[in-house]
């Protein structure tokens, strides 16, 4: 690529020749409306710096003009908002995006324009808005916090704007296995995965750069006498070629988790399936999130260059050197044609010649050290560059970009450069989060002054720059031996394999942390625009843990999470506080690596999907008879059928309730929960688990139970069943079935083990309908027919019996929550929709009225049953007025727990019925019960209203409520206060049954 | 203790400097020299009339009080870590008072009055924003629970509104109205609820504190009690003996830790919560939203992040890191109520330590040990609860009788049976 000049007025910056990009595919894309040509292979970024554009974006605070600063995922300044409408990416990092045709992005956080932003104005007031100002002013009058100057601060904060639509792409979730899991594809990866791959053992090789090879894409390393990209296509192709290796581009492994197997972990990993594509391929994910769990993990992440903080140091322009060298080497593309270099290592000087190598000539070479190697400054005097040793950039200088430098030289002297470009290298930081997700702490290395590893993950190495070790030689060498090592810990033989021939390299570093004479300000933490000065003023306010740093001033909050700024922000905290950088320690690193869309994580659950919804046997049946359905839990059930011409809600449920009160109905009662109880101490267990007596149930009977929880409280109630001597099953509330499961299983699997007890949920399994009304009997007959007796006789209340009906084992029980005569008929569920319609067919003649639970509720509330509203979880069963079927006889869960004062307490409020004084009045749950005459307020609260219904019997609303000593206070006046609804009503207390209080229906 | 009230001598150390737009601006043609410290970082001394053990907002909060409001000065604060290392930095920073029980609503009521008079209480902006805290419900049952609870509230004068789905729908257009699964009734709107800048009121208190001759110790940990006669006199640290004549735990998820030290056995269980901010984004979500038909609240900061969170993980633990089934639980969550932020991205998740106590509700209370007081088992509500915390705590280490809000926060209430449970959920933490 030598000496090739740049060409294509459209690209004034694009180098001829070289670069891993497709110069036959040109694709045309938009930043902030204008349009541009890059090509395949380019990012966003190196585009837009192909094109010469240097302003990218604004900071955060200042709104300082702010160009491109790296090449990869840690970029902090060049945020763009991505694509449009409801595909509208914010803080979009432009140096990760890989180009496609039609691109379009915007610039951010700037008003009216990116060259004209009035926000800048913020830079006026830079001494005042310093770190923490907000915490210090803002405070008086009170009242104009939440009236102007939140409103204010709010809109100026925040980068890119969110779309206001739901996102139309899909996700999706997979889990991967393996042997060997390879965390980036440099050259320390690749030689780890070839050595792994080699050995037989399951791979996988991730990384998140759309190709493989990592720093060997943007240096000009010879490996075996072929470049770096030849190389790693060489190696890709073997990689590809072998059968248990599997390749994951675009892939980002960004979090360490507990639960693994064989002690090891899990790893998550992001894979941008679609995002280098204008929209996601029809049936193609935009992303995947992976669950990835290995054996042995070989981390080689790579390193981070860090910047110098000096003044000035956020201008476009001003940029790290190894990202020059990428944007030279890989995208053929200059970031300018004046530049020069700012280094404190042996590494940043490849820039220069690299950039020599591309045809630009530096205009100078400013290392920090006095003493560099003669190697570097022998071959800069070839090159014909100036060299100031022991010298630093204590300034630069420009408006919306760089154009000069103020250069301080070892004698003292200030000098001036008129350059555009200004490459810094700071040293490397070894990419250690992966290393520190599960609480591992990094290790200080004064030889290359950064964290390294410390306590790593189990069975987790970490090998080449990832480790500290910044050589070609020295990753290849690592990450071979490594992956040789975990084939072998995972039962693989490796294959010895020759080394790479490569070049030393030279890899000194002195760390320079921060420019001591800058005059202007010199940026930490570039996207929150955290600066020298606000490091200085938390260290004087006591914010000197690195904790407490990052919170006052944000350090290393910003959308990189500190990866470019933490290190130096620590590194001049330890300087103004005398104490040492390892004394400081760092801050917890969290996942994500890099930020993770929320729908990533998601997946498919979302919308109709985010949880499954649950339809009974007899569902189709009743869409077609016109039923609205509701969300009970994840069940759909019918809240009512409307007859034709039925619109009012309440017309519909009074015709219902009273079709079942004077011929018949019929209910889907297939969602209550039903358990079925087997083994030799089924009878025991139950009496564990019930307040009342089931071992005394007779075979083929049915008892009502309520069940408590451990702390004495209700926790459910329902029938169970006896179907054998050994067999019952239980019913329990369909809103309470999974929480009784668990209980159950609790029971059976912690407190009693040694019980021969087997429980297993069967609500799916039985379709279960209500048949209810004074014409039950005579339907089930001709609908049952010789399959079993039901007269009253043969089949009383509470009888239950299992038979066959038309060659199909049937279930029937006489219990009643409407209070009328009935029955429930069980089948297996998948002739519920059979059954459903011949029940109906059945009932023909006795003019059968499907019900929904709006109507089966007014029916339960007229009987006083109680249901989830009153088993709410804080009722006891002398509450609920149950007291008394609590068992003398035997110990059972929750018996010990509910003698306690405050649960026995007879100032507690019972069960009682309402009905409102003026009949014509509604009545509303969730009002509170006020003794008349007593002034609101919650000392005076007397209870509160569980229920309500219109009563189609009685004509007038009526409700059930808990109510202080209610039990005593039948007949009395009292006040239903509903501020929030419906107002106040006057309403009597009255027992808890409103219809046939006798029972005399359902024993008929 | 009466003899401390009004001892000026404990005001010792610097003079500090008030914050005011005044002071910013005089300070900034400086070059912001001359700020002190916002608190001494204290030596401990050989003794102090109270002790408090953790340097979080609850702890800090009770010795701003017991100085300014008792005159009890002679306190120092103990610090493990760093001030606010604990819950007080690692929660979802929401203030509400929207709580149904006679127990509970008070006091709640009580730390929101706190709230809104906490910046010039303390002289330090803490961003208490009260931009609403919206519960959403999604049935008629949920309604009324809410209805229950919304009525509760203003009779004891607290405001809350019962809003519709069309009110919903014109307050927060971008939720899913359209093909959710659990389709948006309306919600329980408590318009004076909102959130505070939590760092921010950890420091609030920690400058009044120190300014009251309060010492904050921090990297200074308990590793035992010292006993006499039975009595706790004092507390063994890792920076040496410190006596006291009363010594109150406010140690949050480490409570079940440190009582062990005095032989306490709780009824508490520590579990971890996540919590989870997004990348920022320009004003979106104008309050606070909570989800009713999964665990889900989302706010977002005024720095622009979305900051939100759901169920506990689900275990015991005292790992300050959460798993990834709850990541995705969450977020699932956040897609099924509002689809819009699909492609807004996480930029963090961290986790807390919660002390989980048997009901749901806290304990502000003596111990069975003499001379040591407990407040504890805030569960994942402490944020809200600091100020009247604080106010409580301070009231029962200066006068050993509770203060009137806090009567119910008893430690015997879960052998009596008067329990405090808001759920009904009843003692299954992992449920809450």
């Amino acid at each position: 690529m030598n000496a090739s000049g740049p060409q294509e007025s459209a690209q004034p910056n694009r180098l001829a020749g070289a670069g891993l990009i497709d110069r036959i595919r040109p694709l045309s894309f938009q930043f902030d409306g204008k349009r541009y040509t890059g090509f395949d292979g380019d990012t966003l970024a190196s585009a837009l710096l192909a094109a010469g554009v240097r302003l990218v974006g604004r900071s955060f605070k200042y709104h300082r003009p702010r160009g491109i600063l790296t090449a990869g995922s840690e970029e902090p300044n060049a945020l763009v908002e991505l694509r449009s409408g409801s595909r509208r990416e914010a803080n979009t990092r432009a140096t990760v995006v890989e180009l496609f045709e039609g691109l379009e992005a915007r610039s951010q956080n700037r008003w009216p324009s990116l060259a004209l932003d009035v926000g800048a104005v913020n830079s006026l007031f830079a001494p005042i808005f310093v770190a923490g100002f907000y915490y210090k002013t803002f405070m008086w009058p009170a009242v104009l916090w939440e009236k102007l100057y939140e409103p204010v601060i709010r809109r100026a904060a925040g980068l890119g704007r969110a779309s206001t639509e739901a996102d139309p792409d899909t996700y999706e979730k997979a889990y991967a296995f393996c042997d060997v899991l390879i965390i980036g594809a440099g050259p320390a990866g690749l030689a780890a995965a070839l050595s792994t791959a080699r050995s037989g053992a399951r791979v996988i090789l991730c990384d998140e750069d759309f190709l493989l090879g990592g720093r060997l894409n943007g240096e000009r390393y010879e490996i075996d006498g072929v470049s770096g990209p030849a190389w790693t296509r060489q190696v890709e192709a073997e990689l590809r070629a072998s059968p248990e290796t599997r390749i994951l581009r675009r892939t980002t492994v960004f979090g360490v988790y507990d639960g693994g197997m064989s002690g090891t972990h899990t790893f998550a990993a992001l894979q941008r399936v679609s995002d280098h594509l204008a929209i996601p391929p029809a049936h193609q994910p935009r992303q995947r999130l992976w669950r990835i769990i290995a054996q042995r993990t070989v981390l080689a992440a790579g390193a981070l260059e860090r910047p110098i903080v000096f003044g000035g140091n956020d201008r476009p322009g001003v940029m790290m050197a190894s990202a020059v060298r990428t944007y030279v080497n890989r995208f053929g593309v200059i970031p300018g044609r004046h530049a020069a270099l700012f280094t404190t290592s042996d590494d940043g000087w490849k820039t220069a010649f690299d950039l020599a190598a591309a045809g630009v000539r530096l205009a100078a070479i400013i290392d920090a050290r006095s003493v560099v190697a003669p190697v570097l400054t022998e071959e800069a005097k070839r090159l014909d560059t100036r060299v100031f040793c022991g010298a630093q950039v204590v300034d630069a200088h420009g408006s919306r970009a760089l154009e000069r430098i103020t250069v301080r030289e070892d004698a003292g002297r200030l000098s001036q450069l008129q350059i555009d470009t200004l490459a810094v290298s700071g040293g490397w930081n070894p990419n250690v989060a992966l290393c520190t997700h599960l609480g591992g702490r990094p290790r200080w290395s004064d030889a290359i002054a950064a964290f390294v590893p410390g306590d790593v993950p189990r069975g987790m190495a970490v090998v080449g720059a990832a480790a500290g070790s910044f050589s070609l030689k020295d990753a290849l060498r690592e990450g071979a031996a490594a992956g040789a090592a975990a084939a072998e810990a995972t039962g693989f033989k490796s294959v010895k394999h020759r080394e790479p021939r490569v070049t030393d390299e030279l890899t000194a570093v002195v760390p320079l942390w921060c420019v001591s004479e800058s005059k202007t300000k010199a940026f930490v933490d570039f996207q929150h625009d955290v600066t020298r000065e606000d490091v200085a003023l938390a260290a004087r306010e006591g914010f000197s843990s690195v904790e407490l740093l990052k919170r006052y001033t944000t350090l290393g909050m910003a959308t990189d999470q500190g990866k470019t700024s933490s290190l130096n922000g620590h590194a001049i905290m330890a300087a103004l506080t005398e104490r040492a950088i390892p004394e400081l320690g760092t801050t917890t690193s969290r996942p994500p690596y890099t930020p993770v869309a929320l729908a990533a994580f998601a997946g498919v659950h979302r919308g109709k999907h985010f949880k499954p919804t649950r339809l009974t046997s007899g569902h189709a049946w009743a869409e077609g008879r016109g039923a609205t359905f509701m969300e009970s839990g994840e069940w759909l059930r019918a809240q009512w059928f409307a007859a034709p011409g039925e619109t009012d809600w309440l017309t519909i449920i009074t015709r219902e309730v009273r079709a079942v009160r004077s011929g018949v109905g019929v209910c889907d009662v297939s969602t209550l929960g039903k358990i079925d109880i087997q083994g030799e101490d089924a009878a025991a267990f139950l009496d564990r688990v019930y307040i009342n007596l089931f071992s005394t149930l007779p075979i083929g009977k049915v008892r009502y139970g309520l069940m408590l929880r451990e702390d004495g409280l209700v926790l459910d109630d329902g029938t169970s069943a006896r179907l054998a001597p050994q067999q019952y099953l239980m019913s329990t509330t369909t809103a309470n079935a999974a929480k009784v499961m668990r209980h159950l299983e609790h029971a059976r699997q912690v407190l009693w083990p040694e019980l021969d007890v087997q429980i297993v949920s069967v609500t799916e399994q039985w379709a279960q309908y209500a048949i209810a009304g004074p014409n039950a009997r005579r339907l089930l007959e001709r609908l049952l027919g010789d399959a079993i007796d039901v007269s009253n006789a043969a089949f009383p209340y509470l009888a239950c019996a299992e038979f066959s009906w038309r060659g199909v084992t049937a279930r029937l029980f006489r219990i009643s929550f409407s209070g009328e005569l009935a029955y429930e008929l069980a089948v297996p569920a998948r002739y519920g929709d059979a059954a459903i319609r011949a029940i109906m067919s059945a009932g023909e003649d006795f003019g059968i009225t499907p019900y929904g639970i709006e109507a089966l509720g007014a029916m339960r509330i007229e009987k006083g049953h109680v249901t989830g509203n009153e088993l709410n979880g804080t009722t006891t069963a002398a509450d609920l007025g149950l007291g008394r079927m609590m068992s003398k006889k035997k110990d059972f869960i929750g018996r010990v727990l509910a003698r306690r004062a405050g649960l026995a307490d007879a100032n507690r409020a019972a069960l009682v019925g309402i009905k409102p004084t003026d009949k014509s009045a509604r009545l509303y749950a969730g009002a509170h019960f006020l003794t008349l005459g007593a002034e609101v307020s919650l000392q005076n609260d007397q209870g509160y209203v569980t229920s309500v219904a219109f009563s189609p019997m009685l004509g007038h609303w009526i409700g059930l409520g808990l109510l202080v000593r209610g039990q005593e206070r039948l007949g009395e006046r009292i006040r239903a206060h509903s501020p929030i609804r419906g107002g106040d009503v006057d309403v009597e207390v009255v027992a808890s049954v409103f219809f046939d209080p006798e029972g005399a229906r359902l024993q008929s | 203790m009466a003899r401390y009230a009004g001892d000026s001598t404990a005001r010792l150390g610097f003079a500090l400097m008030r914050y005011s737009i005044f002071n910013l601006v005089r300070q900034a043609l400086s070059g912001h020299r001359a700020w002190g410290p916002a608190w001494r970082d204290a030596a401990p001394k050989s003794a102090y009339d109270v002790v408090i053990i953790g340097g979080g907002g609850h702890g800090l909060a009770t010795a701003h009080y017991l100085a300014k409001i008792h005159g009890i000065s002679n306190v120092a604060v103990l610090e493990k870590g760093w001030i606010g290392s604990g819950n007080a930095g690692r929660n979802t920073t929401i203030i509400r008072s929207n709580y149904l029980l006679a127990g509970n609503n008070p006091f709640y009521e009580w730390s929101m009055k706190l709230w809104e008079g906490l910046e010039q209480d303390l002289n330090y902006n803490a961003m208490v924003s009260q931009r609403g805290v919206l519960n959403l419900y999604h049935s008629d049952a949920q309604r009324d629970t809410y209805a229950r609870r919304g009525n509760a509230m203003r009779m004891h004068g607290v405001d809350a509104e019962l809003l519709d789905a069309e009110a919903v729908r014109r307050m927060l257009p971008f939720l899913d109205f359209n093909g959710a699964r659990f389709p948006i009734h309306g919600g329980l709107l408590q318009r004076r609820g909102g959130t505070a800048r939590h760092d921010a009121v950890v420091w609030g208190y920690a400058r009044a504190a120190s300014d009251r001759g309060v010492d904050i110790i921090q990297n200074c940990e308990v590793t035992g009690f010292i006993r006499e006669a039975g009595t706790i006199v004092g507390v063994e640290t890792t920076r040496g003996s410190i006596r006291a004549g009363k010594i109150g735990m406010a140690v949050a998820g480490s409570t079940s830790r440190v009582a062990e030290l005095a032989g306490l056995k709780l009824p508490i269980e520590s579990h971890v919560l996540q919590a989870f901010v997004s990348e920022a984004i320009k004003p979106f979500i104008p309050g606070v939203v909570t989800f009713g038909a999964g665990h889900f609240y989302i706010s977002q900061s005024d720095k622009g992040g979305l900051v939100f969170g759901g169920d506990l993980d689900g275990y015991n633990s005292y790992a300050q890191r959460g798993n990834l089934p709850t990541v995705e639980d969450v977020c699932e969550g956040a897609m099924a109520l509002m689809p819009a932020i699909g492609r807004v991205r996480v930029l963090r998740s961290w986790g807390g330590v919660m002390d989980m106590s048997m009901d749901g509700s806290p304990i502000i209370d003596r111990t069975v040990i003499a001379g040591l007081y407990l407040n504890a088992g805030w569960c994942y509500g402490g944020f809200k609860a600091t100020p009247a915390s604080g106010w409580c705590f301070a009231h029962l280490l200066a006068r050993d009788e509770p203060h009137a809000v806090a009567r119910a926060y008893r430690l015997d209430r879960f052998a009596t049976g008067h329990l405090l449970d808001e759920r009904g959920v009843g003692a299954q933490p992992n449920l809450h």
